[in-house]
């Protein structure tokens, strides 16, 4: 892949490509990100491929946004919750309102719960821009789903700067699609039964996590945090590196 | 700063000691937790490393461990472990081990002793052994009581009427009428000085009590001249109290002094008097009323129905918030009562006795600690001039009609056959106290396994006095025969308290589960026991539980505080075992000590843990004190 194509936002098909190489991209990034915010995110480094689960600092993120579509819809709320293989820090954990440029559908009203108000005053994405980056700089970024949290936040900063960003995360969805699969009994496989739910809050039932109250970006984020503890303590080792785990 | 974490307080806002917590002080604790996840099987901490944190389980099960791998306990959903070893030197104290897939939340060390230095309620919470949470849910008992907390001096209406003993009967009965009081005092000439220190004592100046029931009895009945002077005829033996006793207390004066005026002092001056019908009034269903009713029935057969009425009572004293020793006295005097109306019935049946005997109740009405209805325990203290020939069929008529009586009226026969009825424990004087001093001297385990009943014991009726000869015997020998005390520590530690609850399971010492558990066999048996053996051992002659703890606490051989952990501890479950009772009475449910755990509060469960391990530390510290090794199997 050459290093033209980072400069475009990247469809989630090449950057899962990435993989092996997100250090090299790092460097490469910090180099020639115009943004002083961007530059710092990436001259912070990323973990190299080897570097095992254990010691590596993460940050569970979720969003809550107008809607799926990530050429229309926008964020509205962002939670972040920093933690290691051993602990969540809810001390340093955040919550946003972000004010979208575009109005509140809404149906999407009804599953997050934030209304027109509470938006009005929200600041727009770029002011508080410098924080977020600054929280998930030098951390490895854990969502549930990372089809809505990596790209919204580049569609949004590809908008807002003119260029876009790019980092691994780990998926609590596909590492739990993979358990699922891998511990299927193989007469379910050749019925070609369903796997279960991947739901977050279904995910976490099977790990015997509480139920807790979904679609809060803060409360999601905690949520997969304590998710991805569970699956490392129950499927992978704390010293299982992190290239068998990140996108 | 930092996002508020709803879950996290939203949850921990429902567990002691955090719902305690204004809702400021709960957001901001939560945003200071941090959260681990523990697989089932995996330690969470290891003996004796740094701890730096209180934990939390919100979800899952833990079980924590005594340093020789013991069971100690096991926690689920709310519970808290970690405090120990942050009070002690912040090294772990109990290892702790998930039992189940668990999430933990932590409560760093420094903020735990932030909140503890802030906020009262929170460090009451974890003052280490000293089962704080206890003591307040028995003081929050007492506090919404109303029979403990009214005050006599509140139930004083009238001014006190005194005359001079010159006045005449007339005069008084002019003035009662006048004034709406059915008694007067009757004080000496006013202004008379006390000759010992010159000054004007006013109680002094009281020489007694015209009620209208003298009016009656000395006045009317025998005819006498209605000019005759009130000091002729009044009462002169007055029993008093003071203004700050409870309307409780009161209510056993007047019962066991069979009065109905009672004259109120304040430092020795007079305030009032207090009458029978004030306290009817104040407590309109009492049991005192069904006390007097058992004494004017005809027969056995009107006692029998009489008894019917007296779960009611029971539940109205549990209603009315009443304590577990004014339920427990309650009781014990309506028991005493029963017994002491069959005795006149069966002396009027039977004839006077033809020696004079004494017949005492033993076990938990002789301590005023008497439940709704309990196993008879009795026995015949007969005179040392007793000969088997002349008398035996008397008194075995005497025991059957009243054991078979009390049966009758719910009170069960005794399956260890301890009962007046049992030829054996009809015994003359002396012969107890050869009984009893074979008791202590020998020492022989075995044998006070089954009789150490018999050291709580009370008069019912009779010669009362003979008990209190018994009583002296018992501490004067005990004194001597130190070996006693040791086997009598030995039995006391028979009978263990579960480790708690899990769950809706009691937990047992192997970690095993059951449903239910015997309050009484699991509580305040084993807790009765363990005080008994201390009253005996410091030469105290009480035989209330409560009693022999005050005497336990004025010599001193328990530290500091273990007294007061023991009477909470008496106290909470006696009250658990109380309020059950009155609840299987209310669903017509047979009565039984057994209680369910999945039936009590979670507040419930958390005190009843608190007073099992009370039980469990006055045990070991039994062990130690007495030398008694291992308990007798």
């Amino acid at each position: 892949m050459k290093a033209s194509n980072f400069e475009q936002p990247v469809s989630s098909a090449h950057l899962d490509n990435i993989n092996s190489s997100w250090p090299d991209y790092y460097d490469h990034q910090a180099v020639i990100s115009k943004d002083e915010r961007l530059q710092r995110f990436y001259q912070a480094g990323v973990a190299t491929p080897e570097t095992i689960i254990a010691n590596t600092p993460m940050v569970a993120m979720d969003f809550e946004t107008t809607g799926l579509s990530v050429e229309e819809d926008e964020i509205v709320s962002i939670g972040v919750v920093p933690f290691s293989l051993q602990r969540i820090f809810c001390r340093e954990s955040r919550h946003w309102l972000v004010k979208p440029a575009n109005k509140l559908q809404e149906s999407s009203v009804v599953i997050h719960g934030i209304t027109h108000s509470d938006i009005n005053t929200a600041p727009d994405l770029e002011l508080i821009l410098e924080e977020i980056l600054k929280l998930l700089a030098s951390k490895l970024v854990v969502v549930h789903y990372r089809f809505i949290e990596r790209e919204f936040l580049a569609r949004a900063l590809l908008r807002r700067l003119g260029e876009s960003i790019a980092f691994p995360v780990i998926d609590t969805m596909d590492l739990e699609q993979r358990i699922l699969v891998k511990n299927q009994r193989l007469i379910d496989r050749v019925l070609g039964k369903p796997l279960g739910s991947l739901r977050l809050g279904d995910c976490r039932t099977r790990y015997g996590l509480p139920q807790y109250q979904a679609h809060h970006a803060l409360t999601d984020a905690l949520a997969t945090a304590e998710l991805f503890q569970a699956q490392v303590a129950h499927f992978f080792t704390p010293d299982t590196p992190v290239k068998e785990l990140w996108y | 700063m930092q996002a508020e974490q709803l879950e996290i307080a939203g949850f921990i806002a429902n567990y002691a000691p955090f719902d305690s917590l204004e809702e400021a002080a709960i957001n901001a604790l939560s945003k200071q937790i941090e959260v681990a996840y523990y697989r089932a099987g995996s330690d969470i901490l290891h003996y004796a490393e740094a701890i730096h944190d209180l934990y939390i389980v919100r979800s899952g099960a833990v079980e924590t461990y005594r340093r020789n791998g013991e069971l100690y306990n096991r926690l689920d959903m709310g519970g808290i472990f970690g405090q120990m070893g942050l009070l002690m030197n912040r090294r772990v104290r109990f290892p702790v081990k998930a039992i189940e897939d668990t999430l933990v939340y932590c409560i760093p060390a420094d903020l735990f002793f932030d909140y503890c230095d802030r906020y009262e309620t929170f460090s009451d919470f974890f003052e280490s052994e000293d089962n704080a949470s206890l003591r307040r849910a028995v003081s929050e008992q007492s506090d919404n009581n109303d029979l403990t907390t009214v005050k006599v001096k509140s139930l004083l209406v009238r001014d006190v009427i005194t005359v001079s003993g010159e006045t005449s009967i007339l005069q008084a009965a002019k003035i009662m009428t006048e004034e709406h009081v059915s008694s007067l005092l009757v004080v000496e000439a006013q202004n008379k000085t006390d000759p010992e220190d010159g000054s004007q004592g006013e109680t002094d100046g009281l020489a007694g009590i015209i009620t209208d029931r003298d009016l009656r009895i000395r006045v009317l009945a025998t005819g006498l001249d209605l000019q005759t002077p009130v000091a002729e005829i009044m009462s002169t033996d007055l029993i008093t109290l003071d203004d700050e006793a409870y309307v409780f207390e009161a209510m056993l004066t007047m019962l066991r002094h069979n009065v109905h005026h009672l004259p109120i002092l304040k430092h020795n001056t007079i305030v009032g008097v207090l009458v029978l019908s004030d306290i009817v009034r104040h407590e309109s269903q009492s049991s005192i009323l069904f006390v007097r009713s058992i004494f004017i029935q005809p027969d056995v057969e009107a006692l029998v129905h009489l008894s019917q009425q007296l779960p009611g009572v029971f539940v109205r004293m549990v209603k009315e918030d009443a304590n577990s020793q004014m339920i427990g006295s309650a009781m014990a005097v309506i028991g005493r009562s029963f017994k002491q109306r069959l005795l006149e019935l069966a002396e009027e049946k039977l004839g006077p006795p033809p020696i004079p005997y004494c017949f005492m109740a033993l076990g938990s009405m002789a301590r005023d600690e008497q439940l709704i209805y309990t196993d008879q325990d009795n026995a015949l203290i007969l005179h040392d001039s007793y000969d088997p020939k002349l008398h035996g069929d008397y008194f075995e008529a005497l025991a059957n009609f009243v054991c078979d009586g009390l049966a009758a009226c719910g009170y069960t026969y005794c399956d260890g056959g301890i009962m007046a009825s049992n030829a054996q424990w009809r015994l003359p004087l002396n012969a107890w106290k050869e009984q009893f001093g074979r008791w202590i001297e020998e020492a022989n385990p075995q044998a006070l396994l089954n009789s150490s009943i018999f050291f709580d014991l009370d008069a019912v009726w009779g010669e009362t006095k003979w008990t209190k000869e018994l009583l002296r015997l018992i501490t004067d020998r005990t004194k001597k025969h130190p070996r006693f005390l040791i086997s009598l520590a030995r039995n006391a530690l028979n009978r263990t308290p579960p480790l708690g609850f899990f769950k809706s399971f009691v937990l047992e010492q192997d970690g095993q589960h059951k449903k239910t558990i015997n309050l009484k066999r699991r509580g305040t048996a084993p807790l009765t026991d363990v005080i008994r053996v201390h009253a005996l051992a410091v030469g105290s002659r009480s035989i209330n539980s409560f009693a022999r703890l005050d005497d336990i606490e004025a010599s001193n051989i328990l530290p500091e505080g273990k007294v007061s952990d023991l009477r909470d501890a008496l106290e909470y479950l006696s009250m658990i075992r109380i309020k059950n009772q009155a609840n299987q009475i209310e669903q017509e449910q047979p009565v039984s000590n057994n209680v369910q755990p999945d039936e009590l509060t979670s507040f419930e469960r958390r005190n009843l843990k608190e007073a099992f391990q009370v039980i469990n530390t006055a045990q070991s510290f039994l062990k130690f004190r007495y030398h008694a090794k291992s308990p007798l199997k």
